[in-house]
């Protein structure tokens, strides 16, 4: 009851609810969900989200992201581990006493309810005044561009203005934080875009502390302040996306965001220069990741728009990494050209990326790949 | 909308026309009924119909005893039973009966339907089985226990004892209506009104009840209806206080030829047809809207 009350007074009180307010910190220890399968969903997972935070949990289906957002929103019980919201902790609450927005990938809008009904839902709950509500709803259905839509029912909205509408209702009652299931699966692929940009609008609009579950890295990439990147229930690597991107700490980070051109190698021999079939490669120090050391196997990694190619190794720039490969196939894609490439004596897949207009190579030509060893990544694998 | 296309396909369909155009279709392909199909339907039809709508013209008919086909046209056997204190005792008790007992069916078989709707595995199909028993179970072997039961218990002749002997009969038809309403609610609705503040029980209220409103008075309007034309039970449990309208018709048709007995018959019929297709004109307002 207090806790209403107390809820009441602030949302009526707070006349600019819309404008930036601080933002919630979200800070997860120790989480652990185990529903006694072979293994848990969430394994001691701790993370961090600083407050006004665009944090995205990354990872494929059944990496343990959804169940994490699950975890905080409180629609699964911790089996382990703590919750806290600024330092309180929420492990125990029931999820409507969170105070977190939440948007779900198939909407979960009232059909039974009109635009404005849906959207004035949270605010009834907290008993806020009529005239209030009227005044907010029209306020947040502004942000998100639905003026005019109040008496609409969601069935008579479009994909993309149902989900603008759960983004207006999820916001609305000014909640700790929003909380994004990923928002835009359901999406075709231009409507995504627009309602991406709209969402990162809103996002700097409002200020409060946002955590989006997607599996699209693009996305990620796309939206976030930091990704936090999941794999079998454990964290694989929290940074911004240039980070994740640029130096990644695993093989499955590396080849999770982005496409890699991948050498197994042995991490027992990689420093100064490591061999790799015929080949030695000069090794950046900078460019091992700190978590090479504890495993046994390792892997370079190159990215496809860091690789050159030269007809014979006379042409290439001095200290660089060489490798001769073979043209399998050229896709054109427009703005860029991707090379299909056998590489080594094994003929291993690799791709190298070029500008359209860099000639002389043709399918089935003999090629020297190159690359500097600043742009390369030793990670464990 | 669909309905009507629906039935228009249908219609030519059986008429055996050639002129509904495949566009109409939608891509769906839809069989042409054969004329016999329509004419063994119709026959089957008047056989289940008829004798019920027999009682109609009967119940018009100024003679003292049963004639088919009437002789004439009055009112008298209506004048007759609004004015016999037996038989509108008979009908106010067998209404409030009905209203109270499909009341009780109603919120009892709605919480089971949605207590049920949330249990996975063997012991949700145990107990929706041991709920819908009472549906197999032959009318008498269920008068006789609740007999035997209310006897000792003093319940036998009392509106308590029929409140929930009806009660009780009534509550698989809801369990029914209100489980088939379930399957096609979404569950994150739930989440989501958690999400916005709502506790269990208001989220219920508020985004449970409005959504499976249709299945609750479907099965609330079976209930009643099903109270109305119960007679073994009632016949075990009536007293001489205390008797319902198909006991009443019983007795009148056992103990003496009273043709008042029409009257009560199509007032019976013509009450429970128009609650049974109550939902659909709901439905159908639904969907113009």
């Amino acid at each position: 009851m207090s806790t209403t009350t107390r809820e009441t007074v602030r949302a009526s009180a707070s006349t600019n609810e819309l404008n930036a307010r601080g933002g919630t910190q979200i800070r997860l220890d120790h989480v652990t969900k185990d529903y006694g399968l072979k293994a848990p969903a969430v394994d001691d997972i701790s993370l961090t989200v600083e407050p006004g935070e665009f944090m995205t949990l990354l990872g494929p289906s059944g990496s343990g992201k959804t169940t994490t957002l699950n975890l905080i929103a409180g629609f699964e019980t911790l089996t382990s581990g703590s919750i806290a919201l600024n330092g309180a902790d929420v492990g125990m609450l029931p999820p409507h006493k969170r105070n977190l927005g939440m948007l779900f990938q198939n909407y979960a809008l009232f059909p039974h309810l009109t635009v404005a009904q849906n959207v004035a839902y949270p605010l009834r709950e907290r008993r806020v005044p009529k005239q209030e509500i009227a005044r907010r709803v029209a306020e947040v259905l502004e942000l998100v561009q639905l003026t005019g839509r109040d008496t609409n029912y969601p069935a008579q909205l479009s994909g993309g203005q149902q989900q603008r509408v759960a983004l207006a209702r999820a916001i609305v009652f000014d909640p700790q934080a929003l909380l994004l299931d990923e928002p835009l699966g359901a999406l075709d692929r231009n409507l995504r875009g627009a309602l991406q940009r709209e969402i990162r609008r809103i996002h700097r609009e409002v200020g409060s502390t946002f955590v989006f579950v997607t599996h699209d890295q693009e996305e990620a990439m796309n939206l976030s302040d930091r990704i936090t990147l999941f794999h079998d229930g454990h964290i694989e690597q929290i940074g911004t996306p240039e980070q994740l991107y640029q130096k990644p700490d695993t093989l499955f980070a590396a080849t999770f965001l982005g496409d890699s051109n991948v050498f197994d190698i042995d991490a027992s021999t990689i420093e100064p220069q490591l061999r790799w079939e015929d080949e030695l490669w000069t090794v950046d120090k900078a460019t091992v990741a700190t978590r090479t050391g504890r495993s046994e196997k390792a892997a370079l990694i190159v990215r496809p728009e860091d690789v050159g190619i030269a007809a014979d190794r006379a042409v290439v720039p001095t200290g660089v990494n060489v490798l001769s490969a073979r043209v399998r196939d050229i896709e054109y894609m427009g703005s860029f050209r991707t090379l299909l490439l056998e590489l080594g004596a094994a003929g291993q897949t690799g791709r190298a990326r070029l500008a359209p207009t860099e000639g002389g190579v043709s399918i089935g030509s003999k090629v020297i790949a190159w690359w500097r060893p600043e742009r390369q990544r030793i990670v464990a694998a | 909308m669909t309905d009507i296309v629906d039935a228009e396909m249908t219609e030519t369909g059986s008429l055996g026309t050639t002129t509904a155009a495949p566009r109409s279709r939608r891509g769906r392909s839809v069989d042409p009924i054969p004329r016999w199909l329509v004419v063994i339907g119709i026959l089957v039809a008047l056989f289940f119909i008829l004798p019920t709508l027999i009682v109609v013209p009967m119940s018009f008919d100024g003679g003292q005893t049963f004639q088919f086909p009437p002789k004439d046209f009055s009112f008298r056997q209506y004048q007759d039973f609004f004015t016999s204190a037996v038989w509108l005792k008979s009908l106010g008790a067998s209404l409030l009966v009905a209203v109270i007992s499909a009341a009780l069916a109603t919120v009892v078989g709605t919480a089971a339907a949605v207590g049920l709707n949330n249990l996975t595995g063997r012991l949700s199909g145990f107990v929706r089985t041991l709920l819908m028993l009472s549906m197999v179970t032959p009318a008498i072997v269920l008068a006789v226990a609740v007999y035997i039961a209310f006897l000792k218990w003093h319940l036998v002749g009392t509106l308590g004892g029929y409140v929930l002997a009806h009660g009780a009969i009534g509550v698989p038809f809801v369990l029914v209506s209100v489980t088939t309403a379930l399957s096609g609610f979404d569950r994150q609705l739930l989440r989501a009104s958690a999400s916005l503040g709502s506790p269990p029980l208001r989220s219920f209220f508020r985004v449970t009840i409005p959504l499976i409103s249709r299945g609750i008075v479907t099965g609330a309007i079976f209930a009643f209806v099903t109270s109305l034309d119960e007679v073994v039970v009632a016949l075990f449990l009536h007293s001489a206080t205390f008797q319902t309208l198909p006991v009443q018709m019983y007795n009148s048709v056992t103990s003496e030829i009273d043709p008042t007995i029409a009257a009560a018959s199509t007032m019976v019929v013509v009450v429970g047809t128009l609650l049974v297709l109550l939902p659909q004109l709901i439905r159908g307002r639904r969907a113009r809207r």
